[in-house]
């Protein structure tokens, strides 16, 4: 039963991996003209849905009818031609490209390079979308580059638009802009297809929300009537429990930073600049910040990867600047770094080597360098059984965990060492609704047992969970921290803009 | 449509299985290059892989060859190992060989003709030095001003061959030796001479030492927190850094003690089979050893078994060029078609082979 309404009809569609079942009998609909959003925890087959649409995959069976057709892309640019664009969540830009260039390399053929940018200008500014396009790229910030990927979608004219994780690497304020294009383009009869995790995003922008979990649809709902909470208890087939933060008496100051700068590593790196703070036992920090605006550097000071000034960083009144990570640990200095395959962890190494890899020191594994291999065994199980790490067992490589169970236990490894101070780098990044719960609780009750804890992140919402205080780092300068409670969303933005909400107030 | 596609986790009977499958293609692939020779391909291999053990006839010399020749290949591919685990490549084995071999032969000669009880094990040091030395020289520079150990490892092999040559020539010649180029013969000179331990088998104290090294290197790697981390940094070099691992100290232990035991090897072959230092003192051992150290998995057994194996290909090649008149490029081919092979299967314990049906869209 087709109607005219319909753009795109999903019948039936279903693609297994080898081990995992990515789609199963995946059947909806989008009509013309709306925004739908497409809601599910990692692992749910959202991507290879999308991909599927794309003609990036091609499903074991199933059909799919764009606007009455038969539609069965056997790759992007069939797709492209039949009106589907798609926006990823990871640009693929050229850094030392202009805007005008970036978009021409896409196009099938592309119009002569003044007309293309007459186009582009036309485009953007139609869609409130403001680019140049003899910028550089590489001198973009993220929203701007997205904006591009967007623009090269627009040109193209596209009956669906497909955005994955549009707002993950956006201000506040940001979405604010993107919300008002996407409505915009609804309003003028492009469907947009949009996937992501932010329930209260999708409250605001999305006409209807089909819910898949294991591959499956689960249901579907209008989201501005259904609450945040039933969509996500949909999503994760559970009752959800929202950590609660107590706020408690901050204790001692532990580790303070001070006048902390730092030249960029690399071409692309971020310099840190005049950095300075302090945090207190018992207490969690909360840094936001735009990605790629000096959070890794600062991590890396942090964890000791990084060396500076022995005065730029003190613990317990005691400068570590130049303490490496495994100074740092004996003196209880954790931490967790963002990228888990590489950094955090090894991929190709069991969980019970990684286990090994910064336990060894305090949880005593390797007494006189002669590694204790049951012990490590047995570490390694105890965080596998306290952070409910879904795994066959310790034995298995730890590339081969999702990204949520492997989150959970690097998070884990460490909190079970009893830190004095751990520093965690975007803690639930790419990690499901229930495992990012877990891990949060962790991280307050390890502030309640009274060590210190420094959390990166991205995720706003996430900062204002768990946070005592709030700072923000932009361009490798950091905010004053403010008190979580009381901070408005508003706030938040424009402390990730670099700027202080109290004095923008007073000005 | 064929397809590789990436297996969640390296398989494991696959790393086994490679070495394997390496060697039984390495069989055929060389039995198609024989015929097209013109010679018999199936006795061309039996000469190869059976007659050096087994022969009746050839037997009773061949086999203490083996050992003869296995020796400095796994002395050498153990030190390699480490360094290849660890993703730090030094190539320059050979000139680290023939240092060692320059720096013990050097001290004998320089105490010739002293009888000392102590010589031999000061030379086994001083020859352990030499190869430390020279391997110290890219791993300085590597640390310090981050130039590529692979290219200043290797080109430093051919520094060595120059001075090895100014050695046999000039500075190290044996002065009663009538003006012909290499120094004195070291069988001669009883307190330096690396005799056979067993008289026949070819067991001489290298071959001792290439099994210390095989139980050290298995122990170091399986049980302390050193092999671990030399392992950590070779599967994620970031991960390791953050476990507190020092990338300088590591890049300098692992090319030290690859540089030491490939200067022991060279040293143990100069006071033994060798004899004396000659301009074609260099034979190779330490370039073969790094196939042999690839094909043993980077493993100590594997390394143990693979160099009885390239032995075995030597010596079966030699008896193939003097049995079948065979010519030595032939057999250097194939030697190289193993470590190819290897490579080749090696793709398979990381990806799978998919046969997919392609829908027509």
């Amino acid at each position: 039963m087709t109607s005219t309404d319909d753009l795109l009809v999903i019948e039936g569609v279903t693609k297994a991996y080898p081990g995992v079942v990515a789609n199963s009998d995946v059947s909806f609909r989008i009509r013309k003209g709306e925004v739908h959003a497409l809601l599910g925890e990692n692992g749910a087959g959202k991507s290879t849905l999308v991909k599927t649409i794309y003609g990036l995959v091609t499903p074991d069976a199933g059909t799919m009818v764009l606007d009455g057709l038969r539609y069965a892309p056997s790759e992007p640019s069939a797709a492209r031609q039949a009106g589907v664009a798609m926006v990823f969540q990871h640009f693929s830009l050229f850094d030392a490209l202009t805007v005008a260039e970036n978009i021409a390399l896409g196009m099938e053929t592309p119009p002569k390079r003044r007309v293309l940018a007459r186009q582009i200008r036309e485009v953007s500014e139609a869609y409130g979308l403001p680019l140049s396009p003899h910028r550089r790229v590489g001198d973009l910030s993220a929203g701007e580059r997205q904006r591009v990927e967007i623009v090269r979608c627009l040109l193209q004219d596209p009956r669906l638009l497909i955005m994955d994780e549009p707002t993950s690497v956006l201000t506040p304020q940001e979405v604010e802009i993107l919300f008002r294009t996407l409505r915009q383009l609804s309003s003028e009869g492009t469907a947009i297809l949009y996937i992501s995790h932010k329930l209260d995003e999708i409250r605001a922008i999305c006409d209807t929300a089909t819910i898949l979990r294991h591959g499956k649809v689960v249901g579907d709902c209008v989201p501005s009537q259904t609450s945040a909470r039933d969509m996500a208890e949909m999503m994760v087939a559970a009752k959800l429990d929202t950590p609660v933060k107590h706020p408690g008496t901050p204790g001692a100051e532990v580790l303070s930073v001070d006048g902390l700068s730092l030249p960029a590593a690399s071409q692309f790196g971020t310099a840190l600049k005049e950095i300075g703070f302090s945090v207190a036992k018992g207490e969690i920090l909360g840094i936001g910040g735009v990605a790629g605006n000096g959070q890794d550097e600062l991590f890396a000071v942090l964890s000791g990867e990084t060396r500076t000034a022995p005065d730029a960083v003190t613990f317990d009144g005691r400068p570590v600047g130049r303490l490496g990570p495994h100074e740092r640990r004996a003196i209880g200095i954790l931490s967790a770094p963002e990228e888990r395959l590489g950094h955090a962890a090894a991929p190709d190494m069991s969980l019970t080597d990684n286990a090994l890899m910064t336990a060894a020191l305090r949880m005593k594994l390797a007494p006189g360098g002669w590694i204790d291999w049951a012990g490590v065994k047995g570490y390694a199980e105890t965080v596998i059984k306290a952070f409910d790490v879904r795994t066959p067992g310790a034995h298995t490589a730890a590339g081969a965990l999702s990204g949520g169970n492997l989150q959970k236990f690097v998070v884990g490894r460490e909190v079970m060492q009893a830190p004095q101070l751990l520093i965690v780098n975007q803690p639930t990044w790419g990690v499901d609704a229930a495992a990012a719960a877990h891990i949060r609780k962790a991280l307050i009750k390890l502030a309640e047992d009274g060590a210190a804890v420094i959390a990166i992140s991205q995720d706003l919402d996430e900062l204002m969970e768990i946070s005592d205080r709030i700072t923000a780092i932009c361009d490798g300068r950091m905010v004053r921290p403010r008190p979580a409670q009381g901070l408005t969303m508003n706030d938040l933005g424009l402390m990730l803009g670099g700027r202080d909400p109290e004095e923008e107030a007073v000005a | 449509m064929i397809r590789l596609e990436r297996r969640p986790a390296p398989s494991k009977s696959w790393t086994y299985l490679a070495p394997l499958l390496a060697v039984a293609a390495t069989m055929i692939a060389g039995a198609i290059m024989f015929a097209l020779l013109g010679k018999d391909p199936v006795l061309a291999i039996k000469t190869i892989f059976w007659d050096p053990v087994f022969s009746p006839q050839f037997g009773s010399y061949s086999r203490p060859q083996l050992l003869i020749k296995a020796g400095p290949l796994i002395l050498i591919a153990i030190g390699l190992s480490l360094g290849f685990r660890a993703g730090i490549w030094n190539i320059g084995a050979e000139g680290q060989y023939i240092m060692g071999a320059l720096a013990g032969a050097g001290l004998a000669l320089a105490l010739y003709p002293m009888e000392l009880p102590v010589l031999l094990p000061l030379m086994v040091l001083a020859g352990a030095l030499g190869g430390w030395a020279w391997a110290m020289i890219p791993g300085l520079l590597r640390t310090m001003f981050n130039t590529n150990e692979i290219l200043v490892s290797l080109l430093l092999v051919y520094v060595a061959e120059q001075i090895l040559s100014a050695a046999a020539v000039g500075f190290l010649r044996n002065p009663e030796g009538g003006g012909f180029p290499g120094s004195r013969n070291l069988q001669s000179y009883p307190s330096a001479h690396n005799a056979e331990i067993i008289a026949n088998t070819g067991i001489h104290w290298g071959v001792v030492a290439a099994l210390i090294a095989v139980i050290a290197a298995y122990v170091l790697l399986q049980r302390h927190i050193l092999g671990f981390h030399i392992k950590l940094a070779g599967e994620a070099p970031r991960a390791a850094k953050l476990a507190g691992v020092n990338p300088a100290r590591l890049i300098l232990f692992c090319m030290g003690v690859s540089g030491a035991l490939a200067g022991m090897a060279g040293l143990f072959e100069v006071a033994g089979p060798a004899g004396k230092i000659s301009i074609d003192f260099g034979a190779g051992y330490g370039f073969t050893a790094i196939i042999v150290a690839f094909l043993g998995r980077l493993h100590p057994v594997g390394i143990l078994l693979a160099g009885l194996l390239m032995a075995l290909t030597y010596i079966g090649g030699e008896l193939a060029q003097l049995m079948l008149s065979l010519p030595a490029a032939a057999i250097q081919a194939f030697q190289g078609m193993l470590l190819f092979f290897l490579l080749a299967f090696d793709v398979f314990s990381h990806y799978r082979l998919r046969i997919a049906t392609g829908r027509a869209a």
